[in-house]
């Protein structure tokens, strides 16, 4: 029972957060909302029992990559809000679009297609699943991807330094 | 009603839409940028779920390397959006048609 209660109220506070972010008409507004979307999916995972991944969303999400956004959004200094746009076909069939991608996601959720394998206990995902594991999952069977992630971070740390710099020499 | 995976499926599939209808509808190029994050972070609950319901540690790896992924995607598309700012004055993408004329 406190179980669907935490789903549901988490959940309601995402989607609301993910449309306020999709309405909003100023970026900074925008880029709030979608902060507290990213609380909101923290707290869904923390209910899935997976708190190392909740953490890390708070710490590398919410914590760094909003941030990120938030100083770009205030050193451009885009200036008043913009005016609302006007609706056109162009914006009719986009909203057509999306509603089909949803409605595809929710057919392909909905038809259960028996492929899957039967789910186990909680307390037993909970314990496979644990940081323990997760750690020794990283640093032995993916340590070669844990590496590239490395190179990966590296190559986007010098990327972004030089693309951001005022003179691109 | 009981709490399956299914839901935490289909609130990942409408967080996911909601993403792809702020990359259609928005013209601010850092609010593009925020539902791209967005629809990464439905697709990691997706992994999350499907790994909690399984027991499979590797969907939470998974969900790790995207993190890491999307962190570095969100640098590097901030830094081209710095960039062009500098030189059009405008984050808004109907204004930045650098390849005509």
């Amino acid at each position: 029972m406190l179980e669907t209660f935490l789903f549901f109220l988490f959940a309601v506070l995402a989607v609301a957060g993910a449309l306020g972010m999709l309405i909003s008409r100023n970026p900074v507004a925008s880029a709030l909302w979608m902060v507290m979307t990213l609380f909101a999916v923290a707290c869904l995972y923390l209910t899935l029992n997976a708190q190392f991944i909740g953490v890390v969303q708070i710490l590398v999400y919410a914590g760094a990559i909003m941030v990120l956004f938030l100083f770009v959004i205030m050193l451009l200094n885009l200036g008043e809000t913009p005016r609302l746009g006007r609706f056109d076909w162009k914006k009719g069939v986009a909203f057509v679009l999306g509603v089909a991608v949803l409605a595809q996601l929710l057919v392909v959720v909905a038809l259960r297609l028996d492929v899957m394998p039967e789910p186990i206990p909680a307390a037993d995902a909970a314990e496979a699943t644990s940081a323990e594991q997760i750690g020794l999952a990283l640093l032995t069977e993916h340590a070669f991807s844990l590496e590239i992630i490395g190179v990966l971070l590296l190559a986007a740390t010098i990327g972004a330094v030089l693309l951001a710099k005022k003179r691109f020499v | 009603m009981e709490l399956t995976l299914n839901w935490y499926l289909s609130l990942s599939a409408v967080l996911f839409t909601i993403g792809v209808l702020g990359v259609l509808l928005r013209r601010n190029a850092i609010v593009i940028l925020l539902a791209v994050e967005l629809m990464l972070n439905a697709v990691n609950l997706t992994l999350v779920a499907l790994s909690q319901s399984f027991g499979d540690v590797d969907g939470q790896i998974l969900v790790f390397f995207v993190m890491s992924v999307a962190a570095a995607e969100a640098a590097v598309g901030l830094a081209i959006v710095i960039a062009i700012y500098r030189n059009k004055l405008t984050v808004n993408v109907d204004e930045i048609n650098l390849f005509r004329g």
